[in-house]
């Protein structure tokens, strides 16, 4: 353990510290912040009235929206002087949601990615590459301050140009890997085709999150990369990654519930549920300055795992993310709704709005193909026309979603119609689909 | 002008099938069928009796199905009888998207179906080379 202090803490001891925290984030949100003084006044509650986490549930949400309705720093509680750092999210219809950090906030984040490095089994002797992409996307630069934290030796490789992370991999001994799990795979498949096994080599582990992965995935990395695959998990509405980590047992992520406090609600009802009962994952920041969350609704479907951990740490457990409440899709770390692709197709005469979009695995790497229904209303006697307006709509949709897709014109009427929400995506990434 | 059924067809087994089926058990009858198709999708170019009915058939049927305007031209069956066509159009600079020819069977001509990006100018070019077209109700019955 990096912190045992904290991540060992008594249940009681941390729940204490939890309201204590809980207290003050409030207050502060309360004064600094019009939106949660709004949404506090409406549901008639002031801060003072928060003395236990039994009190919780009746403190109003926050969602995605109103992030992007405070688009860029309307949610912020500390003067921009304050902000040493910001980092957005991909969103939906071009409007991207904006978070910053004091230095109190990069500093804290550094510990908690060294706790999450140290879940994976990492010290200070550790070569740790960092193969998330830095920028904007919280992922590479989170990883990287932990890294520095711990003291193990950083190597800011970023994403991209595959064979130079290979040769890196092996040329400078490194040990630790993070990415996300389907670039872990493309490396060790790349390593593999320049004659090289990556299982011969000192890497030893990775930390992977940003995207959906299966169990089935961790078994083809740790086969292929001879490693211990941890799933480590983040959003940066939230934090980015820190938020909750597994440790070397592999059973459940451990959030770290003195910066975060985490409830699972019915999504319907929105009524907090028990342990152990799946529902949607919502957290509060409690130590965060720079743009705290007061019970953000992720969308993201988990549970807590009921009982202690081998580990010997007391923080809960969340389950691996099972799903979505939303139709958010992570494609290769990006988040995509499907109403993006809608957008474009309604700009573009000679197809109509109705797709699908099917999901696959091509090697390693997720595969997005989107079937569109060509008008019936146009007449199409020309090959020619139809490639012509085929390549239209895969420009159009790589454009404004930021990631290459193959598109394939199907006939009119031919996409399943249904009541209510349309199947508009077939997701066969985890069920050995290729294309 | 000749008026030609075009549909959007994707490449699954059994599709063309399918379609001609429909247009049998309409009792329509085709003169001539022509395939353009890449590995994911084909476009089917009928030439049949009452086209338009043809066309209300198909997308009843949940076919993408539309009429496009065609030159049909009556060429004699010998070696070189198309190019002759095919130069008078070029002289003038008149591109050909796609053509196909089918022969009757009373006669000793081919019937050649032109899909010219220029109609008019087509025409007052064959008319020119003194190339006879071809009247839509001697292909077929008109709707």
């Amino acid at each position: 353990m990096y912190q045992p202090e904290f991540e060992a803490m008594g249940r009681s001891e941390l729940e204490a510290l939890q309201v204590e925290r809980l207290k003050a984030t409030l207050e502060r949100v309360y004064a600094a912040v019009p939106l949660y003084k709004r949404k506090f006044d409406e549901a008639g509650i002031k801060p003072s009235d928060v003395t236990s986490l039994d009190d919780l549930p009746k403190l109003p949400f926050t969602v995605k929206d109103d992030l992007r309705a405070a688009y860029p720093y309307g949610m912020f509680a500390a003067p921009l002087r304050d902000i040493v750092r910001v980092h957005a999210s991909s969103g939906t219809t071009g409007q991207i949601t904006v978070v910053g950090y004091t230095r109190g906030d990069v500093d804290r984040w550094a510990d908690l990615m060294a706790r999450t490095l140290v879940c994976a089994g990492a010290t200070p002797d550790d070569v740790i590459q960092v193969s998330y992409g830095y920028g904007l996307f919280t992922g590479g630069l989170g990883v990287h301050y932990g890294s520095e934290r711990l003291g193990a030796t950083t190597i800011p490789i970023s994403g991209g140009n595959t064979k130079r992370q290979v040769q890196v991999l092996k040329d400078f001994g490194v040990t630790g890997l993070g990415a996300t799990p389907s670039y872990a795979l493309l490396i060790g498949e790349t390593a593999l085709e320049m004659g090289i096994d990556p299982k011969e080599l000192p890497l030893r582990f990775g930390v992977f999150g940003a995207e959906p992965w299966s169990e089935n995935m961790r078994r083809q990395i740790e086969e292929a990369l001879g490693i211990v695959a941890i799933d480590i998990y983040g959003l940066s509405e939230v934090l980015g990654p820190g938020v909750a980590s597994e440790c070397i047992h592999k059973c459940g992520l451990h959030v770290n519930e003195d910066h975060f406090i985490v409830e699972v609600i019915d999504p319907k009802t929105l009524q907090p549920l028990p342990d152990g009962e799946r529902g949607e994952v919502v957290f509060t920041t409690i130590t965060k300055e720079g743009i705290p969350v007061i019970r953000y609704r992720t969308r993201d479907i988990s549970r807590i795992v009921p009982g202690e951990c081998a580990c010997g740490r007391t923080f809960r457990r969340l389950e691996r993310i099972s799903g979505r409440t939303d139709d958010m899709l992570i494609i290769r770390g990006v988040n995509i709704f499907p109403s993006q692709i809608e957008q474009v197709l309604t700009g573009i005469p000679g197809v109509a709005p109705h797709y699908q979009v099917v999901l696959t695995k091509r090697g390693v790497m997720d595969h997005v193909e989107v079937h569109v229904e060509v008008a019936p209303e146009i007449a199409f006697d020309e090959v020619k026309a139809l490639e012509a307006l085929r390549r239209t709509v895969a420009q159009e949709i790589a454009s404004a979603l930021a990631i290459s897709i193959d598109v394939k014109l199907v006939e009119p009427k031919s996409i399943q119609r249904s009541e209510g929400k349309a199947k508009r995506v077939l997701d066969l990434r985890n069920e050995g689909g290729t294309a | 002008m000749v008026e030609q059924v075009s549909v959007f067809l994707e490449n699954t087994t059994g599709r063309l099938a399918e379609l001609t089926r429909a247009l049998g058990d309409a009792g329509i009858n085709m003169r001539a069928l022509m395939v353009a198709d890449t590995t994911e999708f084909g476009v089917v170019r009928i030439i049949c009796d009452t086209p338009r009915r043809a066309v209300k058939v198909l997308d009843d049927a949940g076919f993408g199905a539309s009429l496009t305007e065609v030159l049909a031209v009556e060429v004699p069956d010998r070696p070189g009888g198309l190019a002759d066509v095919l130069e008078a159009l070029q002289a003038d600079g008149i591109n050909v998207e796609y053509a196909y020819c089918f022969v009757e069977p009373s006669g000793d001509a081919a019937i050649d179906i032109l899909r010219v990006d220029e109609p008019d100018r087509a025409r007052e070019a064959l008319a020119r080379a003194g190339i006879a077209l071809v009247d839509a109700s001697a292909l077929y019955e008109a709707d």
